[in-house]
Parts: C-alpha cells; structure tokens; sequence
C-alpha cells in the first residue's frame, strides 16, 4: 500500500516535471531533505509561497502606477525569478523572463498580460504542490525507508 | 599539507567545519543554502540583511571563513557589501544571482568576488567553495614563508654578528612594503623553498621568449604597443594575454626604473651574494646558479637560494623588480637538479661557475651579465686577464639605457662553466672576490698591485692590496665600476647591481657589506656582502684594520641586491674545509652611466 503511494507520489512529481511545471532544482530540494528536515521540501516551498506573495502585490501594485516603472518593475521580478527557481518553478521562471524582456522594452501591455499569465501559473503551481505533498505525507517518509540505495 | 590553521574547531577536518555566512534577502533561498551548506559539513550562518550581515562581520572578526551573498538586496547593494568584506575582513566573497548577464558577473568580480555563481545554486557548487579559503590560505602561508625566510636572513646575520657585533645587514629591513611584496613574488617563483606550497603555472620567460617580448615591442613602438599585439606578435601559442600584459608591465617599470637610474648617476646600488661554503657546497650553489641562469624568470629580485645547504639568498627587490631581473629568479627551479650533479667534490670547479653564474645573474640585471660570465674567468688566468676583459666588456656593453634589459645569454654562461672546470685546484681555496663599483663620490687610486683592474681608490685597496694582488684604478671618473678580484684561495664574487637607491640606503648596505667582509676576514668561512657606496669606504677601513688576518677567504660571498640579503651560512661554514673558495663579484654601476664613464675593474687575488 504504501510502496503503491510512493510509486503515485513519484509519478506526479515525474509529471510535473514532463509538463514544464517543476525542474531538476526541485529534485535536488528533495535530496537535500533528510531525518532532520523530513519535509524539507515542502517548508521550502510554504516559504517561497509566503514570500512571494509580497512580491506579486508588490508588481501588481506597481502595474498599476502610470508611467510605469520599468526599473523597479524589473527589480521586483527579478527577486522573484530568484525566488522561483529556487524551488525549480520552471514555468514561473519563464514567466518571469518573458516580463522582464518586456520590461527593457518598455513593453507595459507586455508586462500586464505576462503577469496575468504568471499569477496563473503561480496559482497553479500551487495547488499542484500542495496536492503533491498532501499526497507525500500520506505515503509517508519515503526516500530512506523505500529506496533501496 | 596541512598549511590549512583554521582557527574554527574543526581544522584538522578542513574543509568541514569552514565557516560560512550566507546573506541573501530571500528567505526561501537562506533555507535552501543553509541546508545544503550543513550538508556539506560547513558551519552555516544566515542573514537576510546586507547591514546586519556587515555587523556580523565586524563583530565577529575572524569568526568566518567565507561569506557568500546575494547581489541584490534591499537594504544593501551586494557589490557594496563586497567592497566592505573585502577591504575590512578581506576574506573570499562569493556572489550569487540568477543574473548571469556577463556585465554583472564582471562588475562582481571587479570589485573583488572571488566567485560568482548562478542561481539555482547546486549542491557540488557549495561544496567546492573551501577551494577559496584554502587558496586564501595558501597565499597567506606563502606570505609567512617568505617572512620566515627573511627571519632566516636574519638569524644568519646575527650569527655573523657574533664576529661582528657592530652592524646589521639591513637589507631586509630596508624592503618597504613594496619590496616585500616582490620578495614574495620571487618566492612564488622559486620553488626551492616550500615543496608543499602550491604552484601557479607560471610563465617562465626565457631569454628566448623575452627576445621575442621585446622585438615585438620594438616593432610596434614602445607607446603604442598593447599586450595584445605583442602576443600576435609573437606567436607563442600557449602565451596568454594576460602574461604578456604583466610582462609588459614590468618591462614599463624596468624602463621607467633605468631612465631614474641616468638621472640619479649615483650609484650602486644591488649587491648579490653568491655564498659558496665548501667546495661541495659551492658546487652546489654553483650548480643551481648555474642552472637558474638558463631559465629567465620575469621575478624581479634576484631570490638566489641556495640549494640544500647553502645559504645564498639574493633579495633584489628594487632593482631587478620590475626588470625582471631574471637572473635571481631563475636561481630557484634549476637548482635542485644541479645539485645532485655538485655532490662531485671535484666538481668544486663547478662551484665556482655556480658563483660566475650569480654574478652573471646580477649582471643580468644591469644587462650586462653574459658578458661578465666571460670575464670571470675563474680559471687560474692572472688578475691581468680579467681586467682587460672586463674593461673592455663594461665598455661594449655600456649599460645600456637601452631597454633589452633581460635579454641574458645563458649560453655565454655555460660554456664559462665549463672552461672554469678547470678550476678544480680551487678547491684547494681560492677566494676572488671581484667588485664593480662605479661611483662617481669616490676617488679612485690606481694600486699598484691590483693590476687589471680599476678600483675606487678610496676604498681600502690598499688592505686589500696587502694581501692580494693587484687592484688597478682605471677609472679616472667620478663613477665607476670596480671589480675586485680577489683571489686568494677563496673565490668570491661579487655582483652589484644598479638601483636608484638613495645614498642612505646604501650606507646601511655598505655597512653590512663591511660586516660581512668582516666576518670573511675573520673566519674565512662566510658569505662576503658587499656594498659599495658610502659604506665603501666603511668597508675599507675594516678590511684594512682586517687585512693582517689570513686575508680574505670569504668562502661565502653573497650578493644581495639593493636590499642585499646577505646569507651567512655558518652551518655550511663549519663543515666546510677551510679552503673554500668564494667568489665575490661586486659590479656597480649604473647602466646608463656605464658607458660614459670607465669602468673599473679590480682583481685582488689573494693566493
């Protein structure tokens, strides 16, 4: 039973992955989790989640300022591509590229319909992680115990 | 090798246990980092806060081993906090940012990052990061090494003054800080000295690769040449811009420090010492002057070590410096191998080519060098000999203003050491001691013994007179060049060379020069230092109230450069028989004068 949970927790994660939403960074958050940080992924990830939210007001607040602050529009997002790929958000990361190209070219509209489509991701991301850890937990501390290494 | 002292508790498990501060204002990063750096055994402290990470800093001195930090903060910019570690706690900085737009990177580095790493930051990154401590350390114990060695310098010569209590060689004391940082340089350079130290690969510059260097150079114009060029130019493919761009740098300086040179005339200014003990040992030294000589090293001071036993250390901070004064240089790596070549005590021919070779190596520096191989001939030839063949090599090669300063024919030299096989009876004890000298202060008396070559005749010739032979006083100038050769059973030599340094300095050298020659004079084991300069005639004076003893048998001579670092090997000394033969090659001059002015040339041969 619970090796049929973990085979599922791996198999979401591994579709995660395929569909762009996670990379490589994601994996090795969870090698680095271990007896002592046995949800060390999902702290990180609470945490990213928790700060982020202050970054995403922040942008949201500065779109609505007219002219548009390009420079400080670039700084806030490119905390929060630092951020992102922290954890290995890789469509968030994209995201984030894409608004800060549109932020050299002083692209405002650019940067508006990028965000929108970043908050999606965002959005969803999140849900998607939380499925995936609601699920881990359930399977219980798996990397030591299941992973014959 | 464990040249690691952390003062952390974990030392001896280095690189576990590195202190690490981490400062980043993201939160979700300092988690992640954190992590990974307690995975890696490190010692992990975090700050979210650029300011707050400076306070830690500074109060907490010492208690960091690195610190890596995000390049955009708030609060602070991470370039601005570089620049504070950097200048207050000097210790490695690493920079992260997801940025990795090469101007950023640049600007990291610029302001003195020793690494620069792109987030998402991987694991195998953080663990390699002890490699910046370590290097940090490595140079540090390099720094403490060559300190040390200064320290031996100086034990030595509070040996010497056992013999002499009056005066201290002041060469070390004399480097300023500059100085001493080419001293550590040289050390770099050398290997001798630590095996356990760390070596960069470093550019050696041959006599061939300089000739290139400074062809390309010419080619161009010495203003509008760019490092780039002269590496197009010369088309060594393994040759970096950057070897090139610190070569030519040098070279600037070498150029710059000749031209002062004309203007002061004064002086003399490097002294080398070439300490030959015994006659094994001398083969040695010898030996791995010898083979220094061929390998041209842009270092600048002429760092003569001694092989295993003999205490030569030529410190020519000033002078050589920035020419590149190969010479010194070049002593350090050949050596070893010419060592085990010396153990022949017959070879002590070979010693005393090991000593041309020192000479020669100052000669480098005053340019002049492969020439004055020649002169030396350390064969039996009469003091009459040299100084006709120095005469006139003084005059052909005229110190040259001319910029060729490295240029050494090594080639010159070798064949001179060989033909000097023929010294063998040296080791018998030949003393010759041959000093250029070339002041314009002082007066020159032609002595009647010395015969080839030209003295200052202020200078106690006439000690020196007594016991060798003949000192000539050819140069009727002000300044001059003098060699003295002396010859009594020990050979010495003596190699000045050229600085612009200021009389004072020159007296405190000439002082120790006195010492040392005090020292020879007493125990015949010793280095011999000379200066030249005010301390000249100091010099004299001493030889003369010493001249009654045995004489000269400096088995050691030692030339320091400006900042002469006259090595006293008593140990050497001991074990050394008594006739050993030291070479004493005193060259001054200053190049550009040179030419106008005759050069001196005095032997004293002491049988």
């Amino acid at each position: 039973m619970e090796r049929n949970l973990h085979k599922q927790l791996d198999n979401m994660k591994k579709s995660l992955i395929d569909q762009g939403y996670l990379d490589e960074q994601f994996i090795q958050l969870e090698e680095l989790q271990d007896e002592a940080n046995p949800n060390f992924v999902e702290e990180v990830v609470t945490l990213y989640y928790r700060d982020s939210a202050r970054l995403i007001q922040n942008i949201e607040q500065t779109l609505e300022k007219i002219p548009l602050d390009f420079a400080k529009l670039d700084n806030y997002m490119h905390q929060f591509k630092g951020s992102s790929c922290s954890i290995g958000a890789k469509k968030l990361k994209n995201e984030c590229t894409q608004f800060r190209e549109h932020c050299k070219t002083g692209n405002g509209d650019g940067c508006k319909r990028t965000f929108q489509q970043l908050k999606k991701e965002y959005a969803a991301l999140k849900k998607k992680l939380e499925h995936y850890f609601q699920f881990a937990r359930q399977a219980g501390p798996i990397e030591k115990a299941c992973r014959p290494k | 090798m464990e040249t690691t002292g952390f003062s952390s508790p974990r030392a001896d498990a280095f690189p576990a246990g590195l202190r690490v501060l981490v400062v980043d204002d993201d939160p979700t990063w300092l988690k992640i980092l954190e992590k990974m750096l307690k995975k890696c055994s490190y010692e992990v402290t975090t700050c979210n806060l650029a300011r707050e990470a400076l306070d830690l800093l500074r109060e907490r001195k010492e208690g960091f081993d690195i610190v890596i930090s995000d390049v955009n903060m708030p609060d602070m910019d991470g370039f601005k906090l570089l620049e504070h570690v950097g200048l207050e706690m000097d210790l490695p900085v690493i920079m992260m940012s997801v940025d990795g737009e090469t101007s950023r990177v640049m600007k990291g580095v610029q302001h003195g990052a020793c690494d620069y790493l792109l987030k998402p930051i991987r694991m195998k990154e953080l663990r390699n990061i002890w490699q910046h401590v370590f290097r940090k350390r490595i140079h540090e114990v390099r720094d403490i090494e060559s300190h040390e060695g200064l320290e031996e310098i100086q034990m030595m010569r509070n040996g010497m003054e056992q013999f002499d209590d009056g005066y201290l060689f002041c060469g070390a004391d004399l480097i300023s800080g500059k100085k001493r940082k080419d001293v550590d340089n040289k050390q770099d350079d050398r290997h001798c000295g630590d095996p356990s130290s760390v070596k960069k690969a470093r550019v050696v510059w041959t006599v061939d690769l300089h000739q290139k260097f400074v062809k390309a150079v010419n080619q161009f114009g010495f203003d509008k040449v760019g490092p780039k060029k002269i590496l197009d130019m010369m088309g060594v493919p393994w040759l970096t811009r950057e070897n090139v761009a610190s070569h030519l740098q040098k070279y600037r300086l070498y150029l710059s420090r000749l031209q002062k040179e004309n203007e002061l005339k004064a002086s003399f200014v490097g002294m080398k010492q070439s300490d030959i003990s015994s006659k094994d040992t001398a083969g040695n030294v010898c030996l791995q002057n010898s083979s220094t000589t061929s390998q041209n090293n842009v270092t600048n001071g002429s760092y003569v070590v001694c092989g295993n036993k003999i205490p030569i250390k030529n410190v020519d901070s000033k002078i050589c410096g920035e020419d590149m004064k190969i010479a010194s240089v070049q002593m350090a790596e050949p050596k070893e191998a010419l060592i085990g070549d010396v153990t022949d005590p017959q070879k002590s021919s070979n010693s005393r080519i090991g000593l041309n070779h020192s000479f020669a190596q100052i000669g480098a520096d005053v340019k002049y060098e492969p020439k004055i191989p020649a002169r030396y001939s350390w064969t039996d030839v009469p003091p009459v000999k040299f100084n006709q063949e120095h005469k006139p090599h003084f005059q052909s090669q005229s110190w040259r203003a001319e910029v060729q300063p490295v240029q050494f024919k090594q080639e010159e030299h070798k064949p001179h050491f060989q033909s000097e096989n023929s010294f063998s009876h040296l080791p018998l004890a030949r003393n010759h001691i041959q000093v250029d000298c070339t002041e314009p202060i002082l007066s020159h008396h032609p002595i009647p013994s010395t015969n080839e070559k030209d003295k200052q005749a202020d200078i106690s010739p006439n000690c020196i007179t007594s016991r060798s032979q003949g000192i000539r006083i050819v140069a009727p100038v002000e300044s001059t060049a003098e060699l003295f050769s002396v010859k009594p059973e020990s050979h010495l030599t003596v190699c000045q060379e050229f600085e612009p340094i200021p009389c004072s300095m020159w007296n405190t050298k000439n002082h120790s020069l006195e010492h040392i020659l005090l020292n020879d004079l007493d125990s015949s084991q010793r280095n011999l230092i000379l200066g030249t300069g005010s301390g000249f005639r100091l010099w004299d004076e001493e030889l003369q109230g010493y001249s009654p003893q045995g004489g000269f048998h400096p088995q050691n001579a030692g030339f320091e450069n400006i900042e002469s670092l006259a090595y006293n090997n008593q140990e050497l000394i001991a074990d050394v028989p008594p006739l050993l033969y030291d070479s004493l090659n005193f060259d001054y001059g200053n190049p550009s004068e040179t030419m106008e002015y005759p050069v001196m040339d005095q032997g004293l041969f002491i049988a």
